[in-house]
């Protein structure tokens, strides 16, 4: 066999971070004008490894070569010149322009006037017309950025690919946020882009999109390649178990916690941006674990974060023990006993640059003054002790609580945060997406951690969208899709295909209302 | 070898303006012994006093993730309020010429006051109507200014500069006790109760947290708006202070008072280790800032170099405390 059959090939690529190994000995063959998906859990290394390809991480070890040639991008822009273009899942274009020059920035056609390059404005607006009607899209190139809808931002970023003539075009979960009918003319699109040789990597948890569009299936897990096969060998069924195919037992703590009598309930909530969820209504009860899924845009964190005060809710009720409570900050939330762990750990948890005490301290303190005062200033001592004592419970890894928790792994911030709210003694503790970007240990140690809150009778609420993780941990699961609520599912009906149906459609949502 | 050279690198990035201000001192003194004298150390630390005042207001607000350009003109038009409010009795130019002469503490109040009442309107520009703060105290100062020329135009004063102050009003700029200025006591003074403000009080560690990151801050519970709030009105009430003791200190006051000190506070806040992202700053590191400046200003002139090389040497002094203090936080994430 002649290596270079493949445009793209990459050899035994490894890749650690602080604490974690990414990728493991992880190879994979692209063939030109064919869909390759690359399928796997969250947390597999999927997008580690098109990072490798893409330039944007340098593999550990390993070997990528184009054509039979070997190759070493330093950075995306080199990755590109060299044929391969990436369509991320969160897109960046820059809104306030127009979409030709979103197209051609950084090489706008021009004509040389006087030693001045001026904008060969004719020139680009044809160039993208064709390049368009080339593709079969329909925008007009004049047309601001800001007012395009995400579908197509979605074809700019692959018409923008197709004009650098890029021979590889790598797709990150293109169409998690694109409606059915957008998704048919991307598909359309992508025949047309094989049709003319170009290799598609298609990144994808949708395993029905998988089987309609691939031709070969690369599945991953753990950071290890499991294997490569030809779509037509593969089922829905064999790719799940070979995407889940790890040993369950140790995952998850035992269950042990006993839901008890209702505590929290939210009901006909509302919220006053209008894109976002409607009619949200469920209970919990003391002990109880939910789970909540949906896929990206379900409007999960927006319906916790509204819960917890952060954001604006337009009508609704929020009832703890059958009271009505009243909810506009984050500081009423923590005096009804509520706690959340934001999605972003670094948006909007960690203060950077403080000490570990600092950032366990912080809420606490500043909702119980009382207990930190000594005459007129803080006193060091209680404070020393509170960041130690979760330090220890917790296993912190740190070298010392004065240390910056920048400093930190992942993992360890994601513990000093729990530590933070835990100090208040929470009822109800919602956590959105505890486990994302940290290690396996780290993971079950958190999962443990809910599992005594469960038994201490606390409410546990946990934004997840992982599949295993929701099925492992959660009495119920809530699902949400596109800012409705499409179900609840009860312990003994949870299965990957009804999360998976309630998460893409939400006409169980619409008959209850209908 | 290696972790030596890392070693200097580190060391340098840390320190590297301290080595500046000692070298330059050492440079200075070589030129002119006279320069390490108890006199020399004294008028620098007079010169110093009210800059303190304005950095430590600055600071607050640097430590808290925010931007204040009005302190310079607040420190002007706190200087020829209060100092219309401290003129003797039988001053031939006076500015309420129906108002007799009253105790040292109301001009003081009113000083402090209206730097507050700024204070508040910034920090309510910053804080609610969400005006970066930036563009909200560039209109704050503007405002403060053209107030303050609108009150000292006022007849019979028609914008001529003030004087006459009373004994101890003028105490209060010139007066010390045991050799030391007052001014430098009650800078130092405020520099001690900020300190302990800052570092041991709930408050306090809620403007850091603020300031390091606001969303994280909002999340864990902390009123955004009131810390905001909070911090601006006392950075304006230290501009305000800073306005008063400006006018006892020269003995007058004008419209043109504390034009530019708002720059020389930002320089030396960043110059004594406050992160211009936020969250980060300390009053002994921010006192040195100023002390640096301060230095370098006195020490220029006392060699006899031309005033205008100030400029040139301050200007690259914020370049390199910026590009190293960019350097060291951006290791970190």
């Amino acid at each position: 066999m002649n290596s270079s059959q493949y445009v793209l090939k990459m050899e035994k690529i490894s890749k650690s971070f602080p604490g974690v190994k990414a990728l493991d000995k992880v190879s994979i063959n692209i063939r030109p004008g064919t869909v390759h998906a690359l399928m796997g859990e969250n947390g597999a290394g999927k997008s580690t490894l098109m990072k490798c390809a893409f330039g944007l991480y340098h593999p550990d070890s390993g070997e990528i070569s184009m054509n039979g040639e070997v190759v070493s991008f330093i950075n995306t822009r080199n990755a590109m010149d060299h044929g391969i273009a990436m369509i991320h899942q969160e897109l960046h274009p820059i809104k306030t322009r127009n979409v030709m020059e979103n197209i051609w920035v950084g090489r706008i056609p021009y004509q040389k006037i006087a030693g001045i390059h001026w904008v060969n404005e004719k020139k680009m607006y044809t160039d993208t017309k064709a390049l368009f009607e080339e593709l079969g899209i329909d925008i007009n190139p004049r047309q601001m950025v800001g007012e395009l809808s995400v579908s197509s931002c979605q074809l700019l970023e692959i018409a923008r690919a197709v004009s650098y003539n890029a021979k590889v075009i790598i797709m990150d979960e293109p169409t998690s946020s694109l409606t059915e009918t957008e998704a048919e003319l991307l598909f359309k699109i992508i025949r047309k882009l094989v049709a003319k040789q170009v290799a598609i990597i298609y990144i994808s948890h949708k395993i029905e999109e998988i089987l309609e569009i691939s031709d070969e299936v690369t599945i991953m897990r753990d950071g290890h390649l499991v294997g490569c096969w030809p779509v037509e060998e593969l089922n829905m069924e064999q790719i799940v178990n070979k995407m889940v195919g790890r040993e369950m037992t140790q995952r998850f703590p035992e269950c042990q916690h006993v839901p008890g009598k209702k505590h929290l309930e939210i009901s006909h909530l509302t919220s006053a941006d209008e894109h976002s969820f409607k009619d949200v209504s469920f209970d919990l009860r003391k002990g109880e674990i939910l789970g909540v899924g949906g896929l990206v845009g379900a409007q999960r964190t927006e319906l916790m974060e509204s819960i917890f005060g952060l954001r604006p809710i337009a009508s609704g009720t929020i009832s703890i023990d059958g009271e009505q409570v009243h909810i506009n900050s984050p500081q009423d939330a923590i005096k009804n006993g509520m706690a959340l762990l934001t999605e972003e750990r670094r948006a909007s948890g960690i203060v950077p640059m403080l000490s570990v005490m600092e950032n366990i301290v912080i809420s606490n303190q500043t909702a119980n003054p009382k207990q930190y005062k000594k005459g007129l200033f803080l006193n060091e001592k209680k404070r020393k002790e509170d960041a130690e004592k979760y330090v220890t419970s917790l296993s912190i890894k740190t070298p010392g609580i004065k240390t910056q928790i920048v400093n930190l792994s992942g993992g360890n911030q994601q513990k000093a945060l729990l530590g933070r709210w835990m100090l208040l003694e929470p009822d109800i503790l919602i956590l959105d997406e505890p486990t994302r970007g940290i290690d396996v240990g780290a993971k079950y140690e958190i999962y443990c951690l809910m599992e005594e809150m469960a038994q201490e009778g606390k409410c546990v609420i946990m934004i997840s969208s992982e599949m295993p993780e929701l099925m492992g941990m959660a009495d119920r699961i809530l699902v949400m899709c596109e800012g409705h609520l499409s179900g609840i599912l009860e312990k003994d009906d949870i299965s990957d295909e009804k999360i998976m149906y309630l998460a893409s459609t939400y006409d169980a949502g619409k008959e209850k209302k209908g | 070898m290696k972790t030596k050279q890392f070693d200097i690198k580190k060391f340098l990035m840390n320190y590297a303006l301290y080595v500046i201000m000692i070298l330059m001192i050492i440079v200075i003194a070589c030129i002119s012994p006279k320069f390490l004298s108890l006199r020399v150390l004294r008028d620098i630390l007079m010169q110093s006093s009210t800059r303190i005042l304005v950095a430590l207001g600055c600071m607050f607000i640097i430590v808290c993730g925010s931007a204040d350009l009005s302190g310079g003109r607040v420190v002007g038009l706190a200087a020829v309020v209060a100092g219309s409010f401290a003129q003797q009795a039988a001053y031939y130019n006076k500015f309420w010429p129906g108002v007799g002469e009253l105790p040292i503490i109301v001009p003081i109040l009113i000083g402090v006051t209206v730097g507050g009442l700024f204070g508040v309107v910034s920090g309510f520009t910053v804080a609610k109507l969400k005006v970066p703060a930036f563009l909200a105290t560039l209109g704050t100062q503007m405002i403060a200014y053209g107030v303050n020329c609108l009150y000292f135009n006022k007849a019979p004063n028609n914008s001529q500069p003030l004087g006459g102050y009373t004994e101890s009003f003028s105490k209060l700029g010139t007066g010390s006790i045991l050799g030391i200025p007052y001014l430098v006591i009650i800078a130092l003074g405020m520099g001690v109760v900020i300190w302990l403000f800052q570092t041991k009080t709930c408050l306090g560690k809620q403007i850091f947290a603020v300031g390091g990151n606001p969303e994280a801050a909002k999340v864990s519970g902390i009123n955004v708006f009131k810390t905001l709030m909070i911090t601006f009105t006392v950075a304006g009430a230290l501009y305000g202070l800073a306005g008063c003791l400006e006018a006892a200190r020269t003995g007058s006051a004008s419209s043109s008072y504390g034009l530019s000190y708002e720059l020389d506070a930002i320089a030396s806040c960043i110059v004594g280790g406050c992160s211009a992202g936020g969250g980060v700053g300390s009053v002994p590191g921010v006192i040195i800032g100023v002390l640096v400046f301060n230095v370098i200003n006195y020490g220029l002139t006392f060699i006899g170099l031309s005033s205008y090389w100030q400029y040139v040497v301050k200007g690259a002094i914020i370049i390199i405390a910026v590009a190293l203090d960019v350097r060291k936080y951006a290791n970190k994430n």
